[in-house]
């Protein structure tokens, strides 16, 4: 394999789209842990949102207000339950406009 | 609400959904569609191309007011490597006809114009609104719906499970599984604005014809993915797309493939200058014939990218989508006037109908082809592609090399990278998975 490509910025991407924000209210929660599985490290890179950062202690967080609402995270760790995944309330979440 | 009982419920305003609901009301059933979103399209993201023949089949006159953007007269497969592509195109005048065969649309747009059909036709749609729960009856039977909107649970005749291929609803109530990461692959895409005669100029077409570029090779590291770039009128839509399970093993990010794609030298000058106005993510089924599930049961039945329907190599996911929406519409519609119950035993006339369309001969013909691409990705996506490069180059550059010597070199080339044994092992695989 050769080495991965340089990810840009991923919130510059972010910052053109249409989101409603139901504050305090996030729609995917990451489950409190000690050690994040492979999985939930890999979301870190995977999500393309960037949603998903480790913290200085090791531990996998999420903050979710620019989720695209695509699933990949809950493809890959709502098995084990390290995370719970809802759709936002009606209206809220991503909207787009061509989509 | 809550004491008013519908014949058909429908969840998701997307193909699938808005074909199923588009038959039901036409045929004169009772039916609520509810969908997430602010309005019908907010959520959904595709490519997009739109196969004319499976909406004809619904809205026969669709042309009159859907919101269209260019018909296709060429396609492109590009074969990359890192410097180079490898192309087959097709372009035929003949796709410049008075019903064109394929167009590309943008899908929150032609979704909302879809779904005023829909309404048309006398269908009550609630936007903004999250279904919660199915409602199921003593006997396990889906009765209905919550939903998060204040007021109890809205009852049905039969639910329509247009819920998308991240739908959560079918697989709590333990209808079918979540998907797997090896039977989805996330694309993320970019719509690129620039004026239509720049578009125009770049692709060499006329008036409202447009072309695709679909691109697989080096750009996607090994993994099994492609990217793509699609006109519109004004607009590029340019994308990227990995199989979930070779993303968690690798160290890519899907925005940084994307991009690499973009700057790639064969791809870049057709989007200078342009205006990107939206990046949008979304989950495609892979996982072909043997990922479907179990279509229908008591009181429901489960249509389009929720019950894995794509055919990833010919890249049809909305047609099959609005095809099996539309065949449950049937199904159900022929149940209701026979005065027969939503039971299992009567919704499998749904997958009768189903097994006799193109959608089931299509995804048994392919059957092999995921496992085949996805065991051997690395060949198809990462080997072959920079051999096939490294041989046209020798090809057309002209450097004193006697040619035969040159033909020999690329054949040792070959064999050495793959070994003959591999050669003929990928040859033959591909062509037992295509039959």
């Amino acid at each position: 394999m050769t080495a991965p490509v340089k990810a840009p910025r991923v919130e510059e991407k972010l910052y053109q789209n249409r989101y409603q924000v139901d504050a305090g209210k996030p729609h995917i929660t990451v489950t409190p842990h000690e050690t994040p599985s492979a999985n939930l490290v890999a979301m870190t890179k995977i999500c393309p949102a960037g949603c998903y950062a480790k913290n200085d202690a090791g531990q996998v967080e999420i903050v979710a207000d620019g989720c695209m609402e695509c699933g990949t995270c809950r493809v890959l760790c709502e098995e084990t339950g390290e995370i719970t995944w809802n759709y936002p309330r009606g209206g809220y979440g991503v909207l787009f406009k061509f989509g | 609400m809550a004491e008013e009982k519908f014949d058909a419920i429908v969840i998701g305003a997307g193909m699938s959904g808005n074909a199923a609901a588009y038959v039901m009301a036409e045929r004169g059933l009772k039916v609520l569609q509810l969908e997430r979103g602010e309005y019908p399209g907010s959520k959904n993201v595709q490519g997009a191309i739109l196969y004319a023949d499976m909406l004809e089949k619904i809205i026969p006159d669709f042309r009159e007011d859907a919101p269209l953007e260019r018909h296709l007269v060429e396609q492109r497969f590009w074969m990359m490597s890192d410097t180079a592509h490898t192309g087959m195109h097709y372009r035929s005048d003949a796709f410049n006809e008075e019903k064109p065969n394929r167009y590309t649309i943008i899908r929150s747009q032609f979704d909302r114009w879809f779904n005023g059909k829909v309404r048309e036709k006398g269908a009550i749609v609630l936007t903004e609104t999250t279904v919660t729960d199915l409602v199921t009856g003593r006997d396990g039977a889906v009765i209905g719906v919550r939903t998060d909107r204040a007021g109890g649970p809205i009852y049905a005749d039969v639910v329509v499970l247009a819920e998308g291929v991240n739908g959560l609803l079918g697989t709590r109530a333990g209808l079918r599984d979540r998907p797997k990461a090896a039977q989805v692959a996330l694309a993320v895409k970019e719509m690129h604005f620039m004026p239509r005669e720049t578009i125009e100029a770049r692709f060499n077409l006329d008036g409202d014809a447009g072309a695709v570029i679909e691109a697989a090779g080096t750009i996607s590291k090994g993994m099994t993915g492609m990217g793509f770039v699609y006109t519109n009128k004004e607009s590029l839509s340019v994308g990227f797309g990995c199989l979930v399970s070779d993303f968690a093993e690798g160290d890519e990010t899907p925005y940084g493939l994307l991009d690499a794609f973009r700057q790639h030298p064969s791809i870049r000058p057709l989007l200078a200058d342009a205006e990107i106005k939206e990046y949008a993510a979304h989950l495609i089924p892979e996982g072909g014939y043997k990922a479907i599930p179990q279509l229908f049961g008591d009181g429901w039945v489960v249509v389009g990218d929720a019950a894995q329907f794509n055919n990833a190599i010919h890249r049809e996911g909305s047609n099959l989508a609005m095809t099996t929406g539309r065949l449950a519409a049937e199904a159900i519609f022929q149940l209701k006037s026979r005065k027969l119950p939503f039971t299992k035993d009567n919704l499998a006339l749904y997958k009768t109908l189903v097994d006799g369309s193109f959608v089931m001969k299509d995804l048994k013909k392919y059957k092999d082809m995921p496992k085949l691409l996805h065991t051997h990705s690395s060949n198809f996506f990462l080997t072959y592609p920079q051999l096939v490069a490294k041989a046209m180059e020798d090809f057309v550059r002209v450097d004193g090399t006697p040619k035969l010597d040159k033909e020999k070199a690329t054949l040792r080339n070959f064999a050495r990278t793959r070994s003959w044994t591999g050669l003929v092992g990928d040859a033959f695989r591909l062509a037992r998975a295509w039959r």
